[in-house]
């Protein structure tokens, strides 16, 4: 696919870009790696592919050279343009097939994000064993307008449900230096809200609420690893809590670190946004992550083909032999 | 600890105990008593070699840090809480590890405009310049940003606190000072450090996947200070 215009802050994101902490490189990688797997498992796509992260607005694409699937999970209008400039508006969570010289324009996500999953994952060169896109070191793939987007020919085509994080607190578990603060501040922590900040990015979520004092043991530590999820607390008082881009290492005391199965809810939370926490056991963030898998298994499980095509594998095959060459060489 | 010759002492002397750290459910941070960067790399080593033959399953990667070796996991595979013996009787063994270091004298320029902070820390700039040209330093650790390394220490000429307004965007390549340690930003990046000069120097090369970044912990870095037109042509 080529890139007609490239939008605004869209990346190309895969699972991340792990074994290299070490070096201070960022995993980077899908804010929702779960949505970009449901947008992926659409088209019948490993869950790691590497597909497009829409955070403020989409792109507008088109398939340049014959017929290319694609698969949107978030909350997101598109349209389609077609060579005749007809334009008809499409849905997420419904595979389709863009023919040869079909544009698709993104507008930007209702609210949190959404991805954009291809036939056979966005196939850019990767760097340092990634595609994910970590922009402060010019690693991974950046959308410039004339480029593109190397993908295959349509595979599989589903339908799924909508896929809906829930409500109600973030879960946390306290540490690694629970021991820099009073029991106030982690009752604050626990008992308050706070809302997301406006210097929020792909790095971290900056809240304000109320301040979350240290004790005796002070807001600074010897320099340790971190992880996206951790909590670190300035000598402000007012958390930070570190992204898929964040640094590899802090210097902050961290007071808690979100559990892995609410993780990618971080990912959706915007400036002005509201957030509470509850702590939780590593039983419980062990079993939630446990039912989170389940919940995905099962979403996967229930995809239909694609509604209101009678005969998927047909049109496939048409489209296909109409688009007479395969996106393969893209 | 002669004072104490005739008791046997429940810890051994060697070994002072390790914390474990729970990093939310992916990571356990292994914690010494104190700064040691033979026991950091002693201990990163071991836990390699551990992942390796796999007594870790589920395990990602180790990084060491300032006195600390974290250890990540895929939370849906490891079972960390099977770990903790084997991660306490190799904390209890202390390996140590000394790399053998590589010597770097990276060419720094100190000219003004590469060095905005330099006035205000440094009484003399060029007292400053002298001691930080004429001493060594050595790598604790990478962590920061791709490539970027944390040494120390400065002679205390050179030490200055962060600077209390971090800058939005500090410029690739600038050399900089915080408390007892120094640095080169690889990337421009938001920093507190105060800038005292700019490298030319390529700190991470992304198209080399074993090593990617120039300097590792353990190394020793002299900063040679070098004209603008050196910079230039560097």
């Amino acid at each position: 696919m080529i890139v007609i215009d490239p939008g605004m802050a869209v990346a190309v994101q895969d699972a991340g870009r792990f074994g290299l902490r070490r070096f201070g490189v960022p995993l980077a990688g899908a804010l929702d790696p779960i949505l970009l797997a449901c947008a992926n498992a659409l088209l019948g796509n490993s869950s790691e592919a590497a597909g497009l992260e829409l955070l403020v607005s989409g792109p507008t694409l088109a398939a340049d050279q014959g017929s290319v699937a694609i698969a949107l999970a978030g909350d997101v209008t598109v349209q389609r343009i077609a060579a005749d400039g007809t334009t008809t508006s499409v849905k997420p969570w419904t595979a389709i097939v863009l023919a040869s010289g079909e544009q698709l324009k993104i507008g930007p996500p209702r609210r949190g994000i959404a991805y954009l999953a291809v036939s056979g994952g966005i196939q850019s060169a990767p760097m340092l064993g990634s595609r994910s896109t970590y922009r402060r070191a010019g690693l991974g793939g950046f959308l410039e307008k004339g480029g593109n987007l190397p993908c295959s020919a349509p595979g599989a085509l589903h339908q799924g449900k909508e896929w809906r994080w829930e409500d109600g607190p973030i879960r946390v578990l306290p540490g690694p230096q629970d021991d820099h603060f009073p029991a106030e501040s982690l009752e604050a922590l626990e008992g308050a809200q706070f809302t997301i900040g406006p210097a929020s990015d792909r790095m971290g979520l900056r809240l304000s609420g109320p301040v979350l004092a240290h004790n005796v043991k002070g807001a600074e530590i010897p320099t340790d690893g971190v992880v996206p999820g951790v909590i670190q607390v300035p000598g402000d008082g007012q958390p930070i809590i570190l992204l898929a881009d964040g640094q590899t290492t802090g210097g902050y005391a961290k007071i808690a670190t979100v559990i892995s199965a609410d993780l990618p809810r971080l990912g959706h939370l915007r400036p002005g946004d509201q957030v509470r926490f509850q702590r939780v056991t590593r039983t419980e963030a062990r079993q939630a992550l446990k039912e989170r898998q389940t919940s995905f298994d099962r979403w996967c499980a229930n995809l239909s083909g694609a509604a209101g095509e009678i005969d998927q594998e047909a049109l496939y095959r048409a489209n296909l032999i109409s688009g007479a060459i395969s996106g393969q060489d893209e | 600890m002669a004072e104490h010759a005739d008791r046997t002492p429940q810890v051994p002397e060697l070994a002072p105990r390790v914390r474990l750290l729970f990093l939310g459910d992916s990571a356990i941070t292994l914690e010494l008593p104190e700064e040691n960067a033979e026991r950091v790399l002693g201990l990163a080593a071991a836990l390699d070699r551990e992942i390796a033959a796999g007594a870790f399953p589920g395990a990602r990667e180790t990084v060491p840090a300032i006195r600390s070796v974290t250890l990540h996991f895929d939370p849906l595979v490891a079972d960390p809480d099977s770990w903790l013996k084997t991660l306490e009787d190799i904390a209890a063994e202390a390996p140590t590890a000394r790399p053998e270091p590589r010597e770097w004298v990276l060419p720094v320029c100190f000219d003004a405009d590469f060095a905005p902070d330099l006035a205000e820390i440094a009484a003399k700039p060029a007292d400053f310049i002298d001691a930080l040209t004429a001493s060594a330093v050595t790598v604790k650790m990478l962590g920061f940003l791709p490539g970027f390394a944390y040494m120390g220490d400065v002679p205390d000429l050179c030490r200055a606190p962060r600077r209390k307004t971090p800058r939005s965007a500090v410029p690739a390549g600038s050399v900089a000072v915080a408390g007892p340690m120094c640095a080169a930003y690889p990337w421009t990046s938001p920093g507190g450090w105060n800038l005292v000069g700019r490298t030319p120097v390529k700190l991470f090369d992304p198209t080399n996947p074993d090593r990617p970044a120039l300097l590792a912990p353990g190394d020793v870095v002299r900063w040679k200070a070098v004209s603008r037109a050196e910079f230039e042509r560097s």
